[in-house]
C-alpha cells in the first residue's frame, strides 16, 4: 500500500504564526490563557486563549473563515502543490465554524468550506468532517482515505475553532470550564479551557517524512456528554493503531487531556488497557486551551515537530498525578529518539479517535 | 464491494411523536432530542437488524447532511442571553446524531460526521466506501439528515454492508431507491 505523508504545515494560534514560532512557543513553556471578563458579552469571566481578530480578519471574510483560509494558505505554500488541481482536494475540520453569527448570515459549515475552496479555485466538492472534539483527527484519516480511495494526488486538512457568546455559555452551562489555567492529569484539574486556532496539514503519497499510518474512530456507545467509565471507545481506537507498532517504539501519546476530571480519567484507563503505560504521555492544552476542530491537527503537528526534535512536549499546568491509573505523564521536556507517536481524542457524543504517525525509515 | 441491506425514509411533514409511538415506545430519550436526532434515531430504528441490542464493534454509524444541528443551534442560541441550557447546548454538535444512534444500539464501531454542500450521491457513496478502509467496519448505517427547520427536512438511510446479498451501493441504485 501507498504510504500516505504529511508534506507540509501550518499552525496559526495566540503562541505564533508558524510552526515553529508556536513549537519554540511552548518549549518556552508560553500560554495565551487568560482571565476574560465581558469577552463576546459573556456575563460570568472565563479563562481561554484568544486570537487577534485585527491581526486575521480579511475583509469580505468572516474572521473564522479569514484564519481557515490563512491556515490552508501557509500550509499549501509550504509544499508548492498546485490547490486548483482536480487531483487536490480539501477537508474542513469545526465544530462550530461561524456559529458566532447566527441569524445573521450563513453560519453552515458548507458555506465556509465553499469559502475555502473558492480562495484556492479547487473545483472538487469540499468535505467538512464535524465530529465534536476528535473532528480534527478525523479530519486527517478522512484525508487519508480519501487518498487511499484513489483519483487524488494531495488533500489538504484544515481544522479552526473560533470562540463565541455561544460555545462559551454552553461549556459554562455545562460546569465544564476551569477558572484557572488547566491542569491536565492533575489531581487539582477542576475543567477545560477554551481556545481559538487554525491548523492545516497537506497530505500527499511519498516514502520520507511523516507518514499517517493508520488512524480509527469508535464509540463509547455509552453517554452523549460523558466519556465511557472504562474507556471503552478510546481503548479499541488505541487497539486498531497498535496493530502497526510496538508500545517500545513510541516517543509518547499525545492525549486529549481536557483537564475535566471525567476525561483524563478515561484516557488513562484506555492507555493502560492498550498497553501503553509505560510510555511517556503528554497533553498540550495548557499552552493552547481546547481549540476544538484544531486541536487534532495543532497538536498532531507540534508532536511530529517535537519527535524531529527529540523532544517529549512537556505537559504544562500538570504536577501532580490525579488518575487512577499510573500513567508517565511528562511533566517536564524529555528526551527521545523514539521516532512514532499516537495523538489521541476524544469528544461528545461518545466518540473517540487514535492516530498513529511514523517517521521515515523502513517499514515493518 | 459493498451492497445495500436496507433502506428507510422519513417524508417531511410526519409526525415523530406518533411515528415513535407506533414503532418504538420504550425508550423516553428520545423526547430530549432535537429534531435531527429524531430523525436519526428513527431511521436507525427502522433499519436495526437482529440480534438487537448486542455490542458490536463492526458496525460503522455514518451520517451526512448541509445544515449539521442549526436547526437546534436556532433553539441554544434563543437561551443564551437569559439562561443558556445545557439539554440543548449537548445538541449543537452535528455528530450527537450518531451517538444517539450508537448508544441504543451498542453500536461501538465508527461513528462519523460530516458536512456537505448538497446531497450528491457520487460523493455520498465515495465517503461511505472510504469508511470501509477500517477492517473492523462490516456494515455501516449511512444516512442523510438535513434539518432546515423542525417541520423542513430531508431524512433517509441506508444500511450497506460488505458483499452481501443486496444491490450493490453504487450512484444507479442510489439514485433508483430515492426515486421510487
Amino acid at each position: 500500500m501507498k504510504k500516505v505523508i504529511c508534506m507540509g504545515e501550518s499552525i496559526l494560534s495566540p503562541l505564533g504564526e508558524t510552526v515553529t514560532e508556536n513549537f519554540e512557543a511552548v518549549l518556552r513553556g508560553e500560554s495565551a490563557l487568560q482571565l476574560h471578563a465581558g469577552t463576546f458579552g459573556v456575563k460570568e469571566p472565563f479563562v481561554g486563549s484568544l486570537m487577534d481578530r485585527a491581526r486575521w480578519q480579511v475583509s469580505g471574510l468572516s474572521f473564522f473563515d479569514s484564519i481557515v483560509v490563512e491556515a490552508a494558505r501557509r500550509a499549501v505554500e509550504a509544499t508548492g502543490i498546485d490547490p486548483a488541481s482536480p487531483r487536490t482536494a480539501f477537508v474542513l475540520s469545526s465544530i462550530k465554524g461561524n456559529i458566532e453569527h447566527i441569524g445573521t448570515q450563513d453560519v453552515t459549515l458548507a458555506a465556509s468550506a465553499r469559502k475555502l475552496v473558492d480562495a484556492f479555485g479547487n473545483p472538487n466538492p469540499p468535505v467538512v468532517v464535524s465530529n465534536a472534539c476528535i473532528s480534527g483527527l478525523a479530519a486527517l484519516l478522512q484525508g487519508r482515505r480519501m487518498l487511499l480511495g484513489g483519483g487524488l494526488d494531495h488533500v489538504v486538512v484544515v481544522g479552526a475553532e473560533v470562540q463565541s457568546r455561544f460555545i462559551v455559555t454552553g461549556f459554562q452551562s455545562l460546569k465544564a470550564l476551569s477558572e484557572a489555567p488547566c491542569k491536565p492529569f492533575d489531581a487539582h484539574r477542576d475543567g477545560l479551557n477554551l481556545g481559538e486556532a487554525a491548523a492545516a496539514v497537506v497530505l500527499g503519497f511519498g516514502e520520507e517524512g511523516w507518514e499517517l499510518v493508520d488512524g480509527a474512530v469508535r464509540n463509547d456507545a455509552n453517554h452523549i456528554s460523558g466519556p465511557s467509565r472504562t474507556g471503552e471507545g478510546s481503548y479499541k481506537a488505541l487497539r486498531y493503531v497498535l496493530r502497526h507498532i510496538a508500545p517500545e517504539e513510541l516517543a509518547f501519546v499525545n492525549v486529549h487531556g481536557t483537564s475535566t476530571l471525567y476525561n483524563d480519567e478515561m484516557e488513562s484507563i484506555a492507555i493502560d488497557r492498550a498497553g501503553l503505560i509505560d510510555v511517556p504521555v503528554n497533553a498540550l492544552k495548557g499552552y493552547f486551551g481546547h481549540t476544538m476542530g484544531a486541536a487534532g491537527i495543532l497538536e498532531s503537528i507540534l508532536s511530529m515537530r517535537a519527535v524531529d526534535a527529540g523532544i517529549v512536549l512537556p505537559t504544562r499546568g500538570f504536577t501532580e498525578l490525579g488518575v487512577s491509573r499510573p500513567v508517565k505523564v511528562s511533566a517536564e521536556a524529555g528526551v527521545t529518539d523514539r521516532k512514532a507517536f499516537v495523538k489521541l481524542l476524544s469528544g461528545f457524543g461518545g466518540v473517540n479517535g487514535a492516530l498513529l504517525f511514523r517517521k521515515g525509515g523502513p517499514t515493518c | 464491494m459493498l451492497t445495500i441491506k436496507q433502506f428507510a425514509s422519513i417524508p417531511a411533514g410526519t409526525d415523530l411523536t406518533a411515528l415513535y409511538r407506533a414503532r418504538v415506545g420504550d425508550y423516553p430519550k428520545f423526547f430530549k432530542m432535537d429534531t435531527a436526532c429524531k430523525l436519526g434515531f428513527l431511521l436507525a430504528e427502522e433499519l436495526a437488524d437482529e440480534p438487537r441490542f448486542t455490542p458490536r464493534e463492526d458496525r460503522a454509524v455514518l451520517m451526512f447532511s448541509t445544515h449539521g444541528c442549526l436547526c437546534n443551534d436556532r433553539h441554544y442560541e434563543e437561551t443564551v442571553q437569559d439562561f443558556p441550557s445545557p439539554s440543548l447546548f449537548v445538541y449543537t454538535l452535528p455528530n450527537i446524531i450518531t451517538g444517539e444512534i450508537a448508544i441504543r444500539n451498542k453500536y461501538a464501531g465508527e461513528t462519523s460526521a460530516y458536512v456537505l454542500e448538497r446531497f450528491d450521491p457520487a460523493v455520498f457513496a465515495g465517503l461511505v466506501e472510504q469508511a470501509f478502509q477500517d477492517v473492523v467496519t462490516a456494515s455501516a448505517l449511512c444516512g442523510w439528515v438535513d434539518c432546515r427547520a423542525d417541520d423542513d427536512y430531508t431524512a433517509f438511510a441506508f444500511l450497506v454492508e460488505r458483499d452481501g446479498d443486496g444491490k450493490a451501493f453504487n450512484t444507479e441504485n442510489i439514485y433508483g431507491i430515492l426515486d421510487q
